[in-house]
């Protein structure tokens, strides 16, 4: 982990989108936003080029 | 109905007048109200609809008309499929306060042009985020072959009904897994087809970029019977695709000589239960798929696919967050509100993963025709257990049921999910068999041989 501060990033973000965060909402979020963290370093770490495209308009 | 008849049986006997239509529902009906108190798979039951539907059907056939090719078969629905004149919960209390559905969603409507009888709404967990089958607001749809496990989600009430004989035919929708998770925990052959090829028109959506939906059955003939009445274009569905139909019924019997089949190994071949590879070994021998390739990129995909869940989906519910949160079922606002704080740049990379992973694999099938790979990383859980052991490592339960579903959807590939059995286990574990975009034929090809040869099955669970 890094010194990601799960807790801070709900405090300044709910405010910011409008969003109530309930004191018992707040363990749920947390842990979510741990395992997204997590899932997203896998993503993150993956070298595109600056030409690489999405796929706005889907077809398998 | 006989408990055990498939949909193609008693289309078979309604056509030749041997059973009514209203006889098959009426047993229906009977089989639904003795076994869903206990295991609660519906959550409505549309009895009126149905009765009046067979009775018209009956009078079409003594009218000298064809009632189609899924005469008189019952079927269900997971909850987000509009009905006309009910809500469309998809699993939420908040649906509750929506106006009835105007019309019925297209599938329903094609699988009842095609003779079918819808018969009610399937639970589910609530707008789909989930692989657990449980639902805060209507309880857990359970597993028929061991009630207190999990009958895997989000379709859970789907494979509950199909697993306990309620109906021969559900349908279900899949973003990451939900129709490929229950079939795996209840024993089911279930079809996600290829991205755009079923309408999604008239269905309460989840990630749009990612959802499909589709059936599932206790045999493969009927996947295919109520796969082929539900294809064709659809301007309602934007996503849909224009092309024409492409039936596979009659491609069932052609067995798989000439199929080039391969383990999917790398990221597919570790971080689960031994049961789970277990099952792959069974069906990759019966087919002497000896061969196993690495799939590249799987798990970016899968993170990629993760993220663009969290984010399209708290997208689609921000508003009822902020108006509505005390009405969510706690695990999924939790996930919802999370998802909401997921950066921009991350879901714009994830986006471009995967077209990069598409590629990918669109070379790889290059080489294979079909992959192999578990369909959930070990046996149903326990309802309301929250971690696991996987690979010697604690895992949370309700995000990690679909670490292997998930890089599958992310870019539309067809599967079929394939039901395998273990001597003295009392609970199956399903395997997917993945083929090229479009080629549902392939998939349901392999599934039908590894049926023919008695390796996979779905029987109706023993009353418990």
């Amino acid at each position: 982990m890094s010194d990601f501060d799960a807790e801070a990033m709900i405090d300044a973000m709910a405010p910011f989108l409008g969003l109530t965060v309930e004191d018992d909402y707040r363990a749920g979020i947390v842990q979510h936003l741990n395992a997204a963290w997590i899932i997203a370093q896998t993503v993150l770490a993956l070298e595109l080029k600056d030409d690489a495209e999405p796929a706005p308009v889907y077809r398998p | 109905m006989m408990v055990f008849d498939s949909a193609a049986a008693i289309a078979r006997a309604v056509k030749s007048r041997t059973r009514t239509a209203r006889a098959e529902v009426v047993d229906c009906l009977a089989r639904i109200a003795a076994l869903n108190p206990t295991l609660n798979a519906f959550t409505a039951v549309t009895e009126e609809r149905a009765l009046r539907r067979a009775d018209a059907l009956d009078a079409a056939m003594a009218a000298g008309r064809d009632p189609g090719p899924l005469a008189g078969v019952p079927f269900g629905v997971k909850n987000l499929f509009d009905i006309e004149g009910l809500p469309t919960l998809a699993g939420s209390k908040i649906n509750r306060d929506l106006p009835p559905a105007h019309a019925d969603a297209t599938l329903i409507a094609r699988l009842e042009e095609a003779g079918a009888i819808l018969v009610g709404a399937l639970n589910m967990g609530e707008y789909a985020y989930d692989f657990t089958g449980e639902n805060a607001h209507e309880g857990p749809s359970r597993n028929p072959h061991a009630p207190d496990h999990m009958s895997g989600g989000s379709s859970g009430g789907s494979g509950t009904a199909l697993a306990a004989g309620m109906v021969p035919l559900a349908l279900g929708s899949d973003t990451n897994g939900s129709i490929r998770v229950p079939s795996s925990f209840c024993g089911l052959f279930g079809l996600k087809p290829t991205y755009g090829r079923l309408s999604r028109a008239n269905s309460f959506p989840f990630v749009s970029s990612l959802d499909h939906l589709g059936p599932f059955a206790r045999n493969v003939e009927d996947l295919a019977l109520s796969y082929d009445a539900m294809q064709g274009p659809d301007a309602a569905d934007p996503a849909c695709t224009p092309d024409g139909i492409e039936p596979v019924g009659w491609l069932l019997g052609r067995g798989v000589d000439g199929l080039r089949i391969a383990r999917a190994g790398g990221y597919f071949a570790r971080g689960a239960d031994p049961a789970a590879f277990a099952a792959v070994d069974v069906v990759a021998g019966a087919l002497g798929a000896d061969r196993s390739v690495d799939v590249p990129l799987a798990a970016e995909a899968r993170g990629a696919a993760y993220l663009i869940t969290m984010a399209e989906g708290a997208s689609l519910h921000l508003d009822r967050l902020k108006t509505r949160h005390g009405d969510f079922d706690p695990d999924v606002r939790d996930r919802l509100l999370a998802g909401a704080m997921i950066p921009g740049a991350w879901v714009a990379k994830a986006q471009k993963i995967r077209r990069l992973f598409r590629a990918r694999m669109l070379a790889l099938f290059q080489e294979v025709d079909i992959l192999l790979a578990p369909a959930t990383p070990c046996r149903a859980p326990r309802i309301g257990q929250k971690t696991m052991l996987l690979d010697g490592r604690e895992m949370a339960v309700r995000p990690n049921l679909g670490v292997f579903t998930q890089p599958i959807s992310f870019i539309g590939l067809p599967v079929v999910s394939v039901p395998i059995w273990t001597k003295g286990e009392a609970l199956p574990i399903g395997v997917q068999v993945i083929a090229p975009p479009w080629r549902e034929d392939l998939a349901l090809r392999v599934a039908g041989e590894l049926e023919r040869r008695g390796v996979v099955m779905a029987p109706v669970a023993r009353p418990q």
